[in-house]
């Protein structure tokens, strides 16, 4: 087994995942089978090779900066929208620090 | 005027020989969808008024005597991923069933400016996560074609709705292959340009370093036609690339003799022997056709699929960890504490797949498996790249398959998530390069299941593609 139900649990609580007991039993399963096949890649020495961060890198200049200027941005009143939850002009969630 | 089978070409002398207005296509196309769509889901939600808003002002363009622009009348597909200002985008997911975007995408904003209607929002697998369509929160999408399979994903719906005729042309996205793989499941053309040919602000980020925004369409020319409106810079997106846009419809025309195109050796493994043998017939055809055909190898192929699930799901567990119960209209009910709110909102709004890739991309990310994983992949996504990059000294154009197989039937791989991801195994190399790849009928199986031929070419060489996919389309003999 690549993976434990410890593990998966772990990660979940990291992702701000809040699996079932069954999803877990689940979830232990399909990533270990996932990460099995993904061993593969061990095969292949890759020892003094870049990593590529960005696929047209080595074509610079062709992504770039727009230039700094002032444009139209999203209204208060836009932004909120789809907001569950806003009042004041913000977004509003359950009380963050307890006392 | 039928729907169904209309041309942007047709379109066009049509409104101007005054056979027609905008607003007769617009009600139209509206009518002929809502009527066929029950047979397919391909579209999540039809935009009546947008459609007829847009098709008067093409009609008072006309009047005017002015230029309606290129897309003027034509019906088209918009995937659910992508952002349409007042118009509910789900991305196919229960979290954001009721999210209704407070701008459009650049890509919506052309195909608009050039007089495009919109007739729906397309059903798709939840966040693009899919290869089947299976994976909407809003029920599969059937293959027009044959109505007990899959029409491939992630953008099923966008290919269902341009190959049931309820869209002329359509956008789609594509990642590991959410394009050219419905394309081919359902006989029709769909194009993944360049990454940064196209821009991908409003398009809903699944992995920002594969992600692409690429047309559906009945035909090669009127591929060209909306690539060529929706290609270009775009100052809001940082990726998107400042390289002129070529006149790809006229590229279409153009002949292929002389030209090299390669025929990779690794593009065998899991392939079923009726795509293979009309894959050959059409690599016979453009030998033909005046091409050389010249075996090559891109030796890192059998890596491909392990590197691009390393990279797709890192890069979605951080894209997606904006779903958070705060900002996108769904919260969960049952939630007391800052905790509980992401935690149950998120186990409640997203899908399994979208859950499994989350939580793979959270893992090869976790402290003490990055170097192992992610930076690995990375390593390797270097290798493929170069894999194509030499191809590209001694080709054109590289051809292959699209898929293994053809449209399989629905639920007949929905259980295993490594059999599904191995289906993607022609198209994810390509968009690990971030080359422009297309996928073109290839004539049927025995069964009578479409076919699709892959075409790719060098960075930004979207010409070169269009040529060899116009040649072979004129050819004859491989319409679905």
């Amino acid at each position: 087994m690549k993976i434990t139900e410890e593990r998966v649990r772990y990660v979940a609580d990291l992702a701000n995942l809040a699996l079932t007991g069954e999803e877990v039993g689940r979830m232990v399963k399909d990533l270990d089978d996932i990460l099995t096949y993904i061993d593969k890649l061990n095969e292949l020495d890759t020892a003094g090779v870049e990593p590529m961060a960005q696929v047209l890198a080595e074509q610079a200049p062709l992504a770039s900066l727009r230039e700094d200027v002032e444009g139209v941005s999203l209204s208060n009143d836009a932004a909120l929208a789809n907001a569950p939850l806003s009042g004041s002009g913000h977004f509003k969630v359950p009380k963050v620090i307890e006392r | 005027m039928e729907v169904a089978k209309l041309t942007i070409a047709d379109i066009r002398d049509g409104l101007r020989a005054r056979r027609f207005s905008a607003q007769e296509i617009a009600s139209e196309a509206l009518r002929f969808a809502g009527a066929e769509n029950p047979k397919t889901n391909a579209y999540l939600r039809l935009c009546e008024d947008r459609a007829l808003t847009a098709a008067r002002t093409v009609d008072a363009r006309l009047a005017a005597g002015e230029e309606p622009g290129p897309l003027a009348g034509v019906p088209v597909g918009v995937k659910d991923v992508i952002v349409t200002q007042g118009i509910t985008t789900t991305c196919g997911s229960r979290i954001l069933e009721k999210f209704v975007p407070p701008y459009d995408a650049t890509a919506v904003q052309r195909l608009e400016a050039a007089g495009g209607l919109i007739i729906g929002k397309a059903n798709c697998d939840e966040f693009a996560m899919g290869s089947s369509n299976e994976n909407s929160a809003f029920g599969p999408v059937r293959n027009p074609v044959a109505p007990c399979r899959v029409p491939g994903g992630s953008s099923g719906g966008s290919a269902a709705c341009v190959a049931q005729g309820t869209a002329v042309v359509s956008l789609g996205s594509d990642t590991g292959g959410s394009i050219r793989q419905p394309a081919s499941f359902c006989g029709i053309v769909g194009v993944t340009p360049t990454y940064g040919r196209v821009s991908r602000y409003g398009l809903v980020a699944f992995a920002s370093s594969l992600d692409h925004i690429g047309p559906f369409a009945r035909n090669v020319d009127d591929a060209a036609t909306l690539l060529e409106v929706i290609a270009g810079r775009d100052p809001r997106d940082a990726t998107s690339a400042d390289v002129p846009v070529g006149d790809y419809r006229a590229a279409a025309r153009e002949d292929v003799k002389g030209l090299r195109v390669g025929l990779p050796k690794e593009y065998v493994t899991g392939l079923e022997s009726d795509t293979g043998a009309q894959i050959q017939k059409g690599v016979d055809k453009l030998r033909e056709l005046g091409c050389e055909i010249v075996d090559i190898s891109l030796p890192h192929t059998e890596y491909a699929i392990a590197c691009y699930y390393i990279i797709c799901t890192a890069e979605a567990s951080a894209n997606l960890a904006r779903y958070d119960g705060a900002r996108y209209t769904a919260r969960s009910p049952h939630t007391q504490t800052l905790a509980e709110m992401y935690r149950l909102t998120r186990d409640e709004g997203f899908g399994a797949e979208v859950k499994r890739r989350i939580m793979l991309g959270t893992y090869v990310l976790s402290a003490g498996y990055y170097d192992a994983y992610y930076l690995k992949a990375q390593r390797v996504r270097t290798l493929i790249a170069r894999d194509f990059a030499r191809a590209f000294e001694q080709v054109d154009a590289l051809v292959t398959p699209v898929s293994p197989f053809p449209a399989f039937k629905l639920g007949e791989k929905v259980d295993d998530p490594v059999q599904m991801y191995l289906s993607d195994i022609y198209t994810i190399t390509g968009s690990l390069a971030g080359i422009p790849c297309m996928s073109v009928p290839c004539g049927k199986t025995g069964e009578g299941l479409p076919v699709g031929m892959q075409i790719l070419t060098r960075h930004f060489d979207e010409a070169g593609m269009f040529r060899i996919a116009g040649a072979f389309e004129r050819a004859g003999g491989f319409a679905v």
